[in-house]
């Protein structure tokens, strides 16, 4: 007994480090959920990679200003990812070209700019590389942003979650009952933002799209509704985070790495054995028809 | 006939002009990073222009050539690197440049610190312990002086008119360092070995270390770019603890957050920011080659005081 409160909970009551980096992931886990599971079913599951990208002229712009604050930088990226995110947006609607690709040239735009910015200034540090945070390295003020962020996140979603859903599947039907579909998806995105930046700044690129998405992908295969399917992607995203740490705490291996790999092997786990559409399944029901 | 050797005396006239001129305006002499570019001037004095590629409080492990970059080169009579791995860009870069000149290698002669990445020390199957050269060799002023004669060598060779300003001003500049260790000795002789221990986010300082008795602890290992394991931070924060270190400080190139965490947690003060890579700006407090080890010895000294 001894032996698993040693292995399983002393690292967490022990070090404060640890305990802030299970916090940050349980609260990165509950308000990514929701926003990961709408990015799956609107076909959008690679806007986190890219927005990684185009928030760098921000950083880079809030370097100029005020050198190396994270503040400075972390609200530099804030506008310019939600900038990337609504013009992407904004294009898809008004014009024929699709979200993913008129979001993929708007964030090499930005990209180039970035990088453009920080040579102009002749420095080479990299920028990314600094405000990017890690996990471990998780103090009160970005537990206090991610935390705030997912209250946000949770609350918004919680109130537009049906029009966003309906405007998925049936972009008509809502217009024609009267609903804000452009609305409601503008404030989706600038949420899908949010979640992001706070993400990357907290803890690093991998960590926050890989929260995002691999729950996301996995729940898919264990739920059919929305909030059940969130449901079980924040708890794959716990699972993921709290046994990430521990493997990361006792095996001496970089944490963010860790979290994401114990997540991505309940993908394959679920992607093998789902309920819904995995190999298993489909196999089955294969069999049933023919046979 | 008459006219070829007239076309011949006019070439001969050009040479002759260029010739002069090349003599009175200074040559240009390409630095790879900051810390190398002070001592180059330092050497080269008034015959040489010295352009540094990889300027103040910026991080050669991150750089990326741009194009004025490859025009400095191309257009240099001599161009200076690190070596030892830490410009791992310069081979592209000259070749791309077209550059055919003399590439010199600053750090020929030192003795290459062989650096063992384990954040565990002693513990038996630590899980990375790959071995890596060390390339920031001018954290040792002894090799900083292998440095001055190493430049004061080179620029005699493409310059031979100026041999005696040369090398006087190596001598000179060679004096200055040796001053210099010689003061940092002292300082140091205030701390007991067993209490010079410090904490730096990545590892710059071995070639320091090594040289003043200093232990040097990292959660990063060598490189600014290697993630820290969960398990590092704890032998960390448990070894602070354990032996009541002080000295932990951040450096001005890298993220401070891991290192700021760790003291916090172990109830220590960052006793501030050490310059491992890079000089500070002109106005900031390292802006030469001797500022900054002045500058982080004083540090580090002052620090370590306080857990005496």
């Amino acid at each position: 007994m001894n032996f698993f409160v040693d292995l399983l909970i002393e690292p967490f009551r022990e070090y404060i480090f640890m305990r802030h980096a299970l916090a940050a992931c349980v609260a990165l886990a509950i308000g990514c959920a929701p926003v990961g599971m709408l990015l799956v079913l609107r076909r959008m599951s690679l806007m986190g990679d890219a927005l990684s990208h185009a928030v760098l002229p921000g950083a880079a712009l809030g370097f100029l200003v005020s050198g190396l604050s994270l503040y400075a930088m972390t609200v530099g990226g804030i506008v310019v990812g939600l900038t990337v995110a609504l013009l992407a947006g904004a294009v898809a609607r008004v014009t024929a070209l699709r979200e993913d690709a008129s979001f993929a040239a708007l964030y090499l735009i930005s990209l180039a700019l970035g990088v453009l910015i920080i040579s102009m200034r002749g420095t080479s540090i990299d920028l990314v590389h600094v405000l990017f945070g890690t996990i471990l390295a998780v103090d009160d003020p970005a537990l206090i942003l991610v935390a705030s962020i997912t209250t946000v996140t949770v609350f918004t979603m919680a109130i537009i979650y049906r029009p966003l859903i309906v405007e998925c599947f049936d972009p008509g039907f809502l217009r024609s009952v009267g609903g804000k579909g452009a609305t409601m998806h503008f404030l989706f995105l600038v949420l899908v933002v949010l979640n992001l930046v706070a993400g990357f700044t907290a803890l690093g690129t991998l960590m926050a799209v890989g929260m995002l998405m691999l729950p996301a992908a996995s729940a898919n295969f264990w739920a059919r509704q929305f909030w059940s399917a969130s449901l079980v992607a924040a708890i794959i995203a716990v699972i993921a985070g709290y046994s990430g740490l521990l493997l990361s705490f006792h095996l001496n291996v970089p944490s963010g790495p860790a979290i994401i790999l114990v997540a991505g092997l309940c993908y394959a786990f679920s992607v093998f054995f789902g309920r819904y559409g995995s190999i298993y399944r489909r196999h089955k029901a294969g069999g049933h028809l023919t046979g | 006939m008459l006219l070829f050797a007239r076309i011949l005396i006019a070439f001969w006239a050009v040479l002759v002009i260029t010739d002069t001129a090349r003599a009175t305006s200074p040559i240009n002499i390409v630095a790879s990073f900051s810390i190398l570019g002070d001592i180059m001037s330092n050497v080269g004095g008034d015959r040489v222009r010295v352009t540094t590629l990889v300027g103040p409080d910026s991080d050669a492990h991150a750089y990326e050539p741009t194009p004025a970059a490859a025009k400095a080169v191309r257009g240099a009579n001599l161009v200076v690197v690190n070596g030892l791995g830490f410009e791992g860009w310069i081979d592209r870069l000259i070749t791309a440049s077209g550059y055919k000149g003399l590439v010199v290698v600053a750090s020929t002669g030192v003795k290459p610190r062989e650096m063992k990445d384990d954040h565990d020390h002693g513990k038996a199957g630590a899980h990375d312990n790959h071995e890596a050269t060390d390339p920031h060799a001018w954290q040792n002023l002894e090799n900083g002086r292998l440095y001055v004669s190493t430049i004061a060598a080179a620029l005699v060779s493409i310059d031979p008119e100026g041999a005696s300003y040369y090398t006087e001003r190596a001598a000179a500049y060679t004096k200055r360092l040796t001053d210099l260790e010689g003061w940092a000795k002292a300082e140091f002789s205030a701390i007991p070995k067993e209490k010079r221990r410090m904490i730096t986010s990545h590892d710059a300082f071995g070639y320091l270390g090594d040289t003043f008795d200093i232990e040097i602890l990292s959660p990063m290992g060598l490189g600014t770019g290697k993630e820290p394991t969960a398990g590092g931070v704890k032998k960390l924060i448990q070894q602070i603890k354990k032996e009541k270190i002080t000295a932990v400080f951040v450096e001005n190139i890298s993220n401070p957050r891991m290192i700021q965490q760790i003291a916090k947690e172990s109830g220590v003060k960052v006793g501030g920011e050490l310059y491992s890579d890079a000089l500070s700006a002109p106005t900031g407090p390292a802006a030469s080659y001797t500022e900054m080890f002045k500058y982080n010895v004083t540090k580090i000294v002052t620090t370590m005081k306080k857990g005496l």
